[in-house]
């Protein structure tokens, strides 16, 4: 039996000990913090919280909507008669090249089929509202408002009028996560218009975007302009992206550094359009068997070599 | 309730649905667009901490974890960011809890400010730490606010438990 002085007899019920408690829910926080960020296997809890948190952040969206909706009426009928003309003058601009679109598709269509090339895709998608960016001040995501319910996926990319916003990254029930390119790290497989030179850029988490591995000697100028290659099989080709703004040349470093300017209105609210998810492209062709039975680091030595041989 | 020598008025039993609703209206005010102006305070850090100082019998470490899940899926953070750091702030305010009501709110604030900031600097390391970009100093403005609006906030949530100050002297007790 205990002796007096083993444990206070129980008088007032307190629970566990407060640093008990705390080591508990810390190490709580981490595995789950190291499970969300590694493992991403933590989606079904994610969506399931949001289905609680989802009705709130709507509610709290909304005294903000009705001032800008307000702010809209009261602009009054001058300025919407401006916008009105400067739209149609848009549209007068555009459409010489619209109307002769469809012939235009027609053709290419018929002269694939001619060479025997497969055909290209085409774009289609859903349109989207932004509900709100997230509060995250570490990266740049907004939420939209179509999720599972409209058969929005994870990975759809996401465009507006004028080139790629971002790719949907986590999907709820009736929200989806876009994260938008200008994310640091976020990568678009893209090509130089004007050079037909292949790269991929990288978001800076700034606003801005950088054109990596790219050599010092590059023919890369100021005012390019950065569209879709469509290597990744979740981009369409031919989509604007960037524009570059600023190349500094270093000799000291092998490559050069290559800022970009989001062409698509990126930071701004709106509609976007969620592009349906790519074909599946063919898989890739089986590997050379020969050397094979060498470590992995070798062969991708060699074929190195072989690669820089055949340059 | 504490016993502070400051207080000359006696409170009333806080009400548990009131501690309940006032986070629920912090969330919905992180929830707010305002919640990317720069300086705008992390408001269930700061009612969070409120109620961890007064009531840490009640509001605890669990309410922490919660909240900070909830937080984590409307920011679109990685999972446990919040929780890590609101767990941390309610401890150090339960553990705070004792000597900090014995003084005036202005000191009461003082105090509060390292452990607000100590919330937000958990979390800017636990990003660091896997590869974010630091956002600015202005990351840091929100609990200087946060520390200001102590005193505000405190005579809100109080509110309700405030007697009336005229007292009928043919009252049995």
């Amino acid at each position: 039996m205990a002796g007096i002085d083993h444990a206070p007899p129980p008088f007032f019920k307190q629970g566990p000990a407060p640093l008990a408690l705390l080591t508990l829910y810390i190490a709580l926080s981490v595995a789950i913090f190291v499970v969300d960020l590694r493992m991403h296997s933590l989606d079904l809890v994610r969506q399931s919280i949001s289905l609680l948190v989802d009705p709130l952040q709507r509610v709290a969206q909304t005294p903000g909507s009705l001032v800008d909706y307000a702010a809209y009426y009261l602009r009054g009928i001058q300025a919407l008669e401006v916008e009105n003309r400067e739209l149609k003058h848009a549209k007068l601009t555009t459409a010489p090249d619209l109307q002769r679109l469809a012939q235009v598709e027609a053709e290419n269509e018929r002269l694939r089929k001619l060479l025997s090339v497969k055909e290209r895709e085409k774009a289609q998608g859903q349109v989207a509202q932004i509900l709100y960016t997230t509060r995250d001040p570490f990266s740049r995501r907004v939420i939209i408002d179509k999720g599972q319910q409209s058969g929005i996926v994870a990975g759809q990319p996401a465009i507006d009028e004028a080139g790629v916003v971002g790719q949907v990254t986590r999907i709820f029930p009736f929200s989806a996560e876009i994260t938008l390119i200008t994310d640091k790290n976020q990568a678009v497989p893209v090509q130089i218009i004007r050079s037909g030179q292949r790269s991929v850029i990288f978001g800076l988490g700034n606003g801005q975007l950088e054109l990596r591995y790219m050599p010092n000697n590059a023919d890369v100028q100021v005012g390019d302009v950065l569209v879709t290659s469509g290597l990744d099989s979740i981009y369409l080709p031919g989509f604007p992206v960037a524009k570059v703004i600023n190349i500094e040349r270093d000799n000291a470093y092998s490559f050069a550094r290559i800022f970009c300017a989001p062409i698509a209105g990126v930071e701004n609210f709106g509609e976007l359009m969620v592009l349906t998810p790519r074909e599946a492209i063919p898989p890739a062709p089986p590997e050379a068997k020969a050397k094979s039975d060498d470590d992995t680091g070798n062969g991708i030595r060699r074929k190195k070599q072989r690669a820089a041989k055949a340059k | 309730m504490q016993p502070s020598n400051a207080s000359s008025r006696i409170l009333q039993p806080v009400r548990p649905w009131f501690i309940f609703f006032s986070l629920i209206m912090a969330l919905l005010l992180n929830f707010l667009p305002t919640a990317h102006w720069p300086g705008v305070p992390d408001w269930v850090a700061l009612v969070l901490c409120f109620w961890s100082v007064r009531e840490f019998r009640r509001v605890g470490m669990g309410w922490a974890f919660v909240l900070g899940l909830l937080m984590d899926v409307a920011d679109g953070s990685i999972l446990g960011q919040h929780c890590f750091a609101y767990v941390l702030l309610a401890y150090a305010s339960a553990a705070l809890s004792r000597r900090l009501l014995w003084f005036p709110l202005l000191q009461q604030a003082l105090q509060v400010l390292p452990l607000l900031v100590l919330c937000q600097a958990v979390q800017l390391a636990m990003r660091l730490l896997v590869g974010g970009d630091f956002p600015g100093w202005s990351y840091f403005v929100g609990p200087l606010i946060a520390t200001l609006l102590w005193i505000p906030a405190t005579f809100v949530l109080l509110l309700p438990q405030y007697q009336p100050v005229e007292q009928d002297p043919n009252r049995p007790i």
